[in-house]
């Protein structure tokens, strides 16, 4: 059968998210200045690895759909 | 001042993770993949969710994100109408009404459904000029991918279409359809969160709505429209001289919204394939009305970008988009413009790879439409028919590299001679056009015979090129674009020409079937036409569902949603 498709889409997200928010809190202000002063890769990479979490617990919780 | 994009290692980083997993869902659904209906319809096993965002995604390819970004920046929310009267009636239509013909009747493709119905001279006709289009627009679109990597990140145009082409043939051919649509979904989540805090970065920089409203005034009476043209969008549609589309609001109901955006969305097997792939009917009737959610919304992601642009671009004396051969900006520019421009290394990697899983997204699904139409129309209905099951899944994975080599042609050609890709695609938009006609009839009135299809598709066909040849848009030189028999007929642009073309040939299409269908006798009886037809087909039980969650009822709620944001933005 197909595999839970919400798997390598939590995963994918999930890495991503964690990536932004590590490079996020490690890199410098001067890069965000085009992000007009926002440390969108802090913030935006949370967001993704709240949104790759979440679908792993849901692919988790109920095996099939 | 041409745009370059520098990605760090980082962004490189989120590439090679995307496509890592890209061809990991291939490899992963290879050994699901036993006969040829796992190949070619995923053995309608989809969830609604899955083909509902797949639907969406197979059309989410280079036209939508930069062609929409362009047209928003062009015409300012008018651009809306292709998703609040085109797309979003269509899908409703498509889930309440036909949606049991096509799942029901167990046609394996929308041809399919036209010899069942019809005979087999129509499927013919549409079945090859399908899979003729499918694959140059798979070819246009590797094209277009190529050219803007070229431009932005300095690339070498034939390593990209290598690369982008086997990456999208090594998921198809392990994986089918199936493989097409989880991909699809990963792709729509993907350009959803990679360009939304595009959109966030660039509204703020704007000063919010009601400041983009304000700095879009002097956009719109700088080139001589009133001043609310690029936020309003009805109010100028009233005579073609007052916005910039050209059009008004006949030609924009009926020939986009009737004539063009039903026929896409209801017959076009690109995005009906993902709704035949569901597990269910009512899986199936679901698909469309899911996808009509997020579709509402899309103009958010896409049109909205473009009115910051050119705002943005006309405050700035032109310094935001690079200006274009024609010296106007270059509005394909928006997103890329907008990506360069607001994200820092991180967030750059992820909106780039967006950009490219969006035209990814648009390649594939005509690939996988190419490869079930040339396999069980053509291929087994005229070349190899009764041979086994396993033949057509290999002959399946074998139109797919197919498929990809003649796209990659079309790519050379394009780049090449960029004339016979336009003319190309005129001659699409003349088989396009009536197809709807056909298929309203097939579905709704019993009567309608083979011969009347046929040759009404046949007539539609010619009374579009007739009209083509007849009409002109202004300022346009007779040829290519119109009057080449004579420009008899002018227009205000060349979309109101093409939506007139529409309707012209959608009307000769519904009247030359229903003459011809009265004078030739019926080949098959009411019994033959039961699931095919709406007045001998019962109608489908609802599967024990909550009246909530009935398509009719979710179609409506769509609808008056739909209705709530034409008022909004009036």
């Amino acid at each position: 059968m197909n595999f839970d498709l919400r798997l390598p889409i939590g995963l994918m997200f999930s890495i991503f998210g964690g990536i932004l928010t590590i490079y996020g809190l490690i890199s410098g202000p001067e890069i965000y200045a085009r992000s007009l002063g926002i440390n969108v890769n802090l913030w935006w990479g949370g967001g993704l690895l709240v949104f790759g979490l979440l679908m792993l617990f849901f692919a988790f919780r109920k095996p099939r759909d | 001042m041409p745009i370059n994009i520098h990605l760090a290692g980082i962004d490189y980083a989120i590439l090679a993770i995307y496509f890592t997993f890209v061809l990991g869902i291939g490899f992963a659904l290879k050994k699901t993949m036993k006969g040829s209906s796992d190949f070619f319809l995923s053995g309608r096993s989809i969830p609604a969710w899955v083909t509902g965002l797949a639907f969406l995604s197979a059309n989410l390819g280079a036209q939508e994100v930069i062609g929409m970004a362009a047209s928003g920046a062009k015409y300012g929310i008018m651009t809306s109408h292709f998703y609040w009267v085109g797309a979003i009636p269509a899908m409703v239509f498509l889930a309440i009404f036909m949606m049991p013909f096509y799942y029901g009747s167990k046609a394996r493709s929308v041809p399919e459904y036209l010899k069942l119905r019809f005979d087999e001279k129509t499927r013919g006709f549409n079945a090859i000029s399908f899979a003729v289009m499918t694959i140059f627009s798979s070819g246009i679109s590797l094209h277009a991918l190529a050219r803007l990597l070229e431009t932005l990140v300095k690339w070498d145009y034939w390593t990209c279409i290598w690369v982008c082409a086997f990456i999208v043939l090594v998921y198809i051919f392990l994986g089918g359809l199936t493989s097409a649509i989880y991909n699809e979904v990963l792709q729509f989540f993907m350009i959803v969160l990679g360009f939304s805090p595009l959109v966030y970065l660039g509204l703020r920089d704007v000063g919010g709505w009601s400041a983009l409203q304000e700095k879009l005034i002097p956009v719109a009476t700088s080139q001589g429209y009133a001043a609310g043209t690029w936020t309003q969008s009805w109010e100028h549609m009233g005579n073609p001289i007052e916005n910039p589309m050209g059009v008004n609001w006949f030609a924009m109901v009926m020939g986009l919204g009737f004539v063009l955006s039903f026929g896409y969305w209801c017959t076009d097997f690109l995005v009906v394939q993902r709704a035949m792939a569901a597990k269910s009917m009512s899986a199936a009737r679901r698909t469309p009305l899911i996808a009509a959610g997020p579709k509402m919304l899309f103009p958010i992601l896409v049109i909205l970008p473009g009115m910051i642009a050119i705002a943005l671009n006309n405050q700035s004396g032109g310094a935001f988009l690079p200006t274009g051969a024609d010296g106007h900006p270059d509005y394909n520019m928006v997103i890329p413009s907008m990506l360069a421009h607001y994200f820092p290394p991180g967030l750059l990697g992820l909106g780039f790879t967006a950009l490219m899983a969006s035209f990814m997204a648009g390649m594939a699904g005509n690939v996988t439409a190419f490869n079930t139409v040339w396999t069980y129309d053509i291929y087994q209905s005229y070349i190899a028919p009764k041979k086994s099951d396993s033949h057509y899944l290999w002959m399946g994975r074998w139109a797919t590299v197919f498929g990809i080599l003649v796209s990659i042609g079309a790519a050379f050609m394009a780049s090449k001679f960029n004339n016979i890709m336009d003319m190309l695609q005129l001659v699409f938009g003349f088989v396009n056009a009536p197809l709807f006609a056909t298929f309203l009839l097939g579905m709704f009135w019993k009567r309608a015979t083979g011969h009347g299809a046929f040759f009404g598709l046949v007539g539609g066909t010619l009374a579009a090129m007739a009209f083509h040849g007849l009409s002109c848009a202004v300022g346009v030189a007779p040829g290519i674009k119109g009057g080449w028999i004579e420009p008899h007929f002018l227009f205000r642009s060349e979309m109101g020409q093409n939506f007139y073309m529409a309707i012209v040939a959608w009307t000769s299409c519904f009247l030359l079937t229903i003459g011809i269908s009265m004078l030739t006798a019926r080949t098959k009886s009411d019994a033959d036409l039961k699931g095919l037809v709406y007045s001998l087909t019962p109608k489908p039980e609802s599967e024990a569902e909550p009246w909530y969650a009935r398509p009719a009822f979710v179609g409506i709620v769509v609808l008056l949603i739909t209705v709530g944001l034409n008022i909004l933005f009036w």
